[in-house]
């Protein structure tokens, strides 16, 4: 059963600054930083054209493709449909922030063992989706394909077919999909979502 | 029919360690740690940002160019029109004629674009722009007998329209024949990388980051137009997130950027919206395909003829070479391959993965199966019994050609012998299964390419050339290809591409890259080896360098027919009730050469068989006859494969000896993997369903209506 | 995307008062639709009210044994929670069809009922479109209609609603609860939203300045078993061409109740009330359930290139009537055995 969601909320919320501006802070990777921002500016904007984390890319800007996939306060979302303002307080992970130093998280030594990509656009989101999926198969979200008769809450187990419809938000035009199914289920088998968060 | 020379000009045998080894991609780690920057992520200081403006009417003239509520929004520095926009050259490619005049050529084509501070300001001042037209009447709808169809001249190099023999008697004669149409939609790149670039200009030099799939070509259209030497501008193409085709030309993006950083003083950054990227970086046409196939009771295809009707633009030609794979595939004494084409008020179509052979080989190999099923013949059988001895258009000998063992490899492997050949009879609930095959085609082609080959005194090596790696893993490969010929390990090959800085390369596409490059870079290397064999004592302290160019060597046209072949099976499930077909199972087999990377030869190999099973089942777009746009424009619309769509996939290959290639022996793997894919998905559906479709793709309203429809 | 004013609230009352006060404002909760469609030019508001971190995150059991399911609670969460997993499975199909994983986490039940059409005139303001501009005209109409409505279009619009939820919603009976400056009130899912008619820019009936506050499901019906399923161009990660959302009882071989929605076929989730009277008291069996989709399916108008769906609503909820009623069979023998 997925838990409260652990959202951290900004005391007061961010601060008006004019009509079309407001401050606020967002932690990322770790690092609180405090902006001012135009309320129109997304986090995947905000990421990439302010704070220089290129990691996380632009593919098709509304929620249609899933390269701008971040994990906000431990669950994947699609950053393009984000507006930075309304994000004020929360924790944002990206690609940038899944290594541990020079370890890589073991889903990015598991595409990168599988060949699970080619052009590479695709792939941050990914991976930091992959890490979202393997979290909530453990937490018992289930799918479109669990099976009905699954303990309600119950951690569910990665079937091939399981990975398959959990990553469809992430399309990847190379078509890495098998050796993205086999890398998730590597990292699945060595207990990556485990604790992960 | 020419006969090749007696001494074959490259060695047999498999090519040299560590060719052949499946090595880690050497820019993975950047891949997935994010490091690795593409087009728009670099940030020059002082960037400013840009948003074009599409036109909302099919074809016409602009009348008036309202930019004054756009100028006054906050943090606008710009709005680049036909009436300020800086002066461009004309050049071989209409389609970058960007901002130039007030004609409109079709729906999309960019009228405007603004700069300012900020991505948030530029987005919206683009929607503040306003812009009057006058219209014209427009027609954007393709039919076969469209009144202003023509046959092209040329198409890449044959003819447009070719004939052999005396088809129309010998199709009249033939005991068994199929006379069928299909139609293969307009499709999308879509390349997961939008198509960007930053430009800069600093004392006239002009640098630009641009998503391509080769910077030679961008900087040589670049000079045209902007007036400049070449060695005035770089670009740089260090990562690019996919092209497939659409990256193969400059596009508008570059010119844009660079316009406006002109124009403004400023580095300017621009991604193209995805929404606009089917009307300014090329498609994939629509081709309306004709097959007549005649055979004798014994199967050999005694007349065979592919007429297909496609359309481009009137801003420029392009040609969907759909009925070129007719004239290699099978023995045919009597044969017509025609194609005609009008040039409709519709975005101008290009190169998308294997351009002709994928939509043609779509044709060609379900004709094929339907010849099949007249027969009464396994369809492996039958195209065994038209496997030609020389290539039949130009009876030139195939260099190699090994289709009829990768059939025979591919059915051992899916298990194609315990095959029951009734259509409609394998049954699981709602759920009718299936198989198919089809067989797969694509060219060999190599350019001239420089590279250049460095031995540094440390005892390293650096090998630079400006290939681009759009997801091949040219870098990796380069690598082994260059430790190959220097006979040293592959780390201590440093490899630089992805620039124009570097000797200039023939870009990623047609298949081409490994091959052209390799042969410049095994070429240099060899000399460079040669040189460091003469050479006594230490190296001086700048190290040996040498530079070579594969123009004698390419520039001859191959005594040749030579093409890769493959065999592709597929088996798949048709949902009765829904109409929802899955595929359970792909199986390539290929023969390419030699394979250099398998671990990077298999991504590309099975990347192409997803494209072709989403052109099989999921890929529609269509054009709107009343507005002139695509219908599906956007990434929810135009449904590229997801995950789930995608079973497991096996791509195997034989181990090709063919010496007529290049001192690697290998073919390009790039596009085969999409050719023969659709048709082994649409041959597996008729088997489930025992109902012949033949408009692509197979989605569910298709698939209900026929088998509804009295069986055909 | 034109620039607007931000506010954060804490308190239902605080946003609606915060809307009344303020002309152009809307409601963000997960925001994946509006701030899809306000890159697109179609939606530009003046202000945006956040109520995304309103207390209305909760699934709350209800004494008379329903459920009330908060605006705020994430797609992701509803299909997760227990309650609903295990006493209203067609609503958590409904939820896991639709869109992706990380969109689910993101969208809010009230901004998941309250999502516009995907029609393609629709979201190009450089086109007409009714819904959009009242008055300029719909092109769907004889242009690209492939996905869009069979029964209840107009002449003015022909859009189709596209959550999955809101078809499952319907078919469980339930109550949409909006707070406005006038207080609160209840819409059954069934009238919430509505029929293009001439005024397609009205997708529900919730009026100006209301919030979606919560949604209320009444008790299971005993012995009832309910399924979602829908059909796509692709395996995952796309809109419905159809769906059929059904709940049935059956006892001693009998229907004893039966709802039937469509998605996919109309400008609101399409409950089939004729179907149901047709089934009520019926044997369940295939015959009379195909009886009663046809007598629902008589009434479709399609359009030039969309006459597939009606066939396709047929045989979809065909077999999923047939496969509850199948279960019904299979678990009453069990329990006789």
């Amino acid at each position: 059963m997925p838990t409260a969601d652990g959202r951290r909320d900004g005391a007061d919320g961010p601060r008006p600054v004019n009509g079309r501006h407001s401050a606020l802070t967002l932690t990322v990777n770790g690092t609180p930083h405090a902006l001012t921002l135009d309320h129109r500016t997304t986090v995947l904007d905000l990421l990439r054209e302010h704070l220089g984390l290129t990691g996380t890319k632009k593919g098709c800007d509304h929620g249609q493709c899933g390269a701008c996939t971040v994990l906000v306060d431990g669950r994947r979302a699609n950053s393009c449909l984000l507006l930075a303002v309304a994000h004020d307080g929360r924790r944002i992970t990206t690609v940038e922030g899944l290594a541990d130093a020079d370890r890589l998280h073991p889903l990015q030594e598991a595409f990168l063992e599988r060949d699970a990509l080619q052009c590479g656009y695709c792939t941050p989101g990914q991976i930091c989706s992959a890490v979202g999926v393997l979290a909530e198969a453990a937490d018992g979200f289930p799918s479109h394909v669990t099976p009905d008769t699954a303990p309600s809450g119950a951690p569910v187990a990665l079937t091939a077919d399981e990975i398959r419809e959990r990553m469809s938000g992430n399309l990847c035009r190379c078509g890495a999909y098998p050796r993205i199914v086999e890398a998730v289920a590597d990292a699945a088998a060595a207990g990556a979502g485990v604790g992960g968060r | 029919m020419s006969h090749p020379p007696e001494e074959a000009p490259f060695p047999p045998g498999p090519p040299p360690h560590p060719l052949g080894d499946p090595l880690v991609r050497r820019e993975g780690r950047e891949k997935v740690t994010g490091t690795a920057r593409y087009a728009a992520e670099h940030t020059p200081d002082g960037c400013a940002y840009a948003w074009p403006v599409p036109a909302t009417v099919v074809r016409g003239r602009i009348t008036e160019l309202d930019t004054g509520a756009a100028l006054a929004l906050p943090g606008v520095i710009a709005v680049l029109t036909h009436e300020n926009a800086p002066r461009l050259a004309p050049t071989g490619d209409p389609t970058l004629a960007l901002l130039q005049e007030d004609r409109v050529p079709h729906r999309g084509w960019y009228v405007a674009l603004a700069v300012a501070d900020t991505l948030e300001a530029a987005r919206d001042a683009a929607e503040a722009v306003q812009v009057s037209y006058a219209t014209e009447p427009h027609d954007v709808t393709l039919t076969a007998d469209h009144p202003r169809l023509y046959v092209p001249a040329e198409v890449f190099g044959g003819p447009g329209a070719r004939e052999r023999g005396d088809f129309d008697a010998a199709f009249a004669a033939a005991p068994a024949t199929v006379d069928v149409t299909y139609t293969v939609p307009p499709l999308h790149n879509h390349p997961m990388e939008p198509h960007a670039a930053t430009a800069l200009w600093t004392h006239g030099h002009l640098t630009v980051h641009d998503s391509s799939q080769g910077a030679t070509r961008v900087r040589e259209d670049l000079a045209a137009l902007f007036k400049l030497g070449q060695d005035q501008i770089t670009v740089h193409s260090e990562h690019v997130g996919g092209g497939f085709g659409s990256k193969g030309t400059p596009r508008p993006q570059v010119v844009l950027a660079a316009m406006a950083a002109r124009h403004t003083g400023r580095p300017v950054k621009l991604a193209l919206p995805r929404r606009h990227l089917p009307a300014v970086v090329g498609h994939r046409a629509p081709t309306l395909h004709r097959v007549r196939l005649g055979a004798g009771p014994d199967g050999v295809i005694t007349a065979l003829a592919h007429e297909i009707v496609t359309h481009t633009s009137t801003v420029a030609e392009f040609v969907e070479q759909a009925a070129m794979p007719a004239r290699i595939m099978y023995t045919s004494p009597h044969s017509r391959t025609v194609h005609r084409l009008a040039a409709l008020d519709v975005p101008t179509p290009s190169w998308m993965r294997a351009p002709g052979e994928a939509p043609g080989m779509y044709a060609l190999e379900s004709a094929v199966d339907e010849l099949a099923v007249v027969l009464d013949l396994d369809p492996i059988d039958l195209r065994i019994r038209n496997e030609p001895g020389t290539e039949p258009d130009t009876g030139r000998p195939f260099s190699s050609r090994h289709l009829v063992d990768c059939l025979r490899a591919g059915a051992a492997r899916f298990g194609w012998s315990s095959r029951d050949p009734r259509p409609a009879v394998r049954r699981q609930g709602d759920l009718l299964l299936g198989t198919g095959v089809a067989a797969a085609t694509y060219p060999v082609q190599i350019s001239a390419t420089d590279a250049e080959a460095h031995a540094a005194a440390d005892g390293t090596f650096r090998v630079r050339v400006n290939a681009t790696d759009i997801g091949t893993g040219a870098r990796t490969v380069l690598a082994q290809i260059a430790a190959a010929a220097l006979g040293a390990p592959a780390d201590r090959v440093r490899v630089e591409i992805g620039s124009s800085d570097l000797p200039p390369a023939v870009l990623a596409g047609g298949s081409t890259g490994t091959a052209s490059w390799g042969w410049a870079v095994h070429k240099a290397c060899t000399v460079l080896l040669a040189r460091l064999r003469e050479h006594r004592g230490p190296l001086p302290a700048e190290g040996v360098t040498v530079t070579e160019d594969t123009r004698r060597e390419t520039e001859q046209p191959s005594p040749y027919s030579r093409h890769a072949f493959g065999a592709v099976f597929a088996e798949v499930q048709v949902d009765t009730r829904t109409g929802e077909v899955r595929a359970r199972r792909l199986l390539g087999q290929y023969a390419a050469g030699h394979i250099l990377n398998p671990r990077t030869a298999r991504s590309q190999f099975v990347g192409g068989m997803v494209m072709g099973l989403g052109m099989a089942l999921t890929e529609d777009s269509a054009l709107d006859p009343v507005y002139g746009d695509f219908t599906a424009r956007d990434l929810a619309a135009y449904h590229v494969p997801a995950c789930a769509d995608v079973p497991a996939i096996e791509a195997h290959w034989l181990d090709e000896e063919d010496p007529h290639l290049n001192p690697m022996g290998s073919k390009g793997i790039g596009e085969i993997g999409i050719v023969g894919t659709p048709a082994a998905i649409g041959n597996a559906v008729w088997h489930a369903t025992g109902v012949r479709l033949r408009d692509l793709p197979l989605t569910p309203d298709r698939i209900l209506t026929a088998r509804a429809a009295p069986l055909t | 995307m034109r620039p607007f004013g931000y506010l954060r609230v804490d308190s239902v009352d605080e946003a609606v008062r915060a809307a009344a006060g303020q002309p152009g404002a809307q409601f963000l909760a997960g925001g994946t639709n509006l701030v899809d469609l306000m890159k697109l030019g179609v939606e530009a508001p003046r202000t945006l009210i956040d109520v995304s971190r309103l207390p209305l995150d909760r699934v709350e059991e209800l004494p008379d044994g329903g459920l009330r399911i908060g605006a705020t609670v994430r797609n992701a969460d509803l299909a997760a929670a227990p309650v609903v997993r295990d006493r209203y499975p067609v609503l958590s199909q409904a939820l896991l069809a639709g869109a992706s994983g990380q969109l689910r986490n993101t969208a809010t039940t009230g901004g998941n009922l309250l999502q516009r059409t995907r029609c393609g005139y629709f979201q190009d303001t450089a086109k007409p479109c009714n819904k959009r501009e009242p008055g300029s005209g719909c092109p769907a109409v004889d242009g690209a209609h492939r996905d869009l409505a069979v029964l209840g279009h107009s002449a003015h619009c022909v859009a189709t609603q596209p959550s999955d939820m809101a078809v499952a919603l319907a078919a469980l009976d339930a109550t949409v609860h909006l707070h406005g400056p006038e207080g609160e009130r209840t819409v059954p899912a069934t009238d919430f939203h509505r029929l293009p008619g001439d005024s397609p820019e009205r997708d529900t009936e919730i009026r100006l300045g209301e919030l979606l506050t919560a949604v209320e499901l009444p008790p299971p019906r005993a012995g009832a078993r309910s399924r979602y399923r829908k059909v796509r161009d692709r395996a995952s990660f796309a809109f419905a061409l159809v769906s059929v959302a059904a709940v049935l009882a059956v006892r001693d071989g009998v229907v004893v109740h039966a709802a039937l929605a469509f998605g996919g076929l109309a400008h609101r989730p399409w409950r089939a009330r004729t179907a149901e009277a047709a089934l009520h008291g019926a044997p369940a069996t295939e015959e009379h359930f195909a009886r009663a989709a046809a007598a629902e399916l008589a009434a479709a108008a399609p359009l030039r290139d969309n006459g597939f769906k009606v066939p396709l609503a047929q045989s979809l909820a065909v077999g999923v009537l047939t496969e509850l009623a199948d279960r019904a069979d299979r678990a009453g023998r069990a329990d006789n055995g």
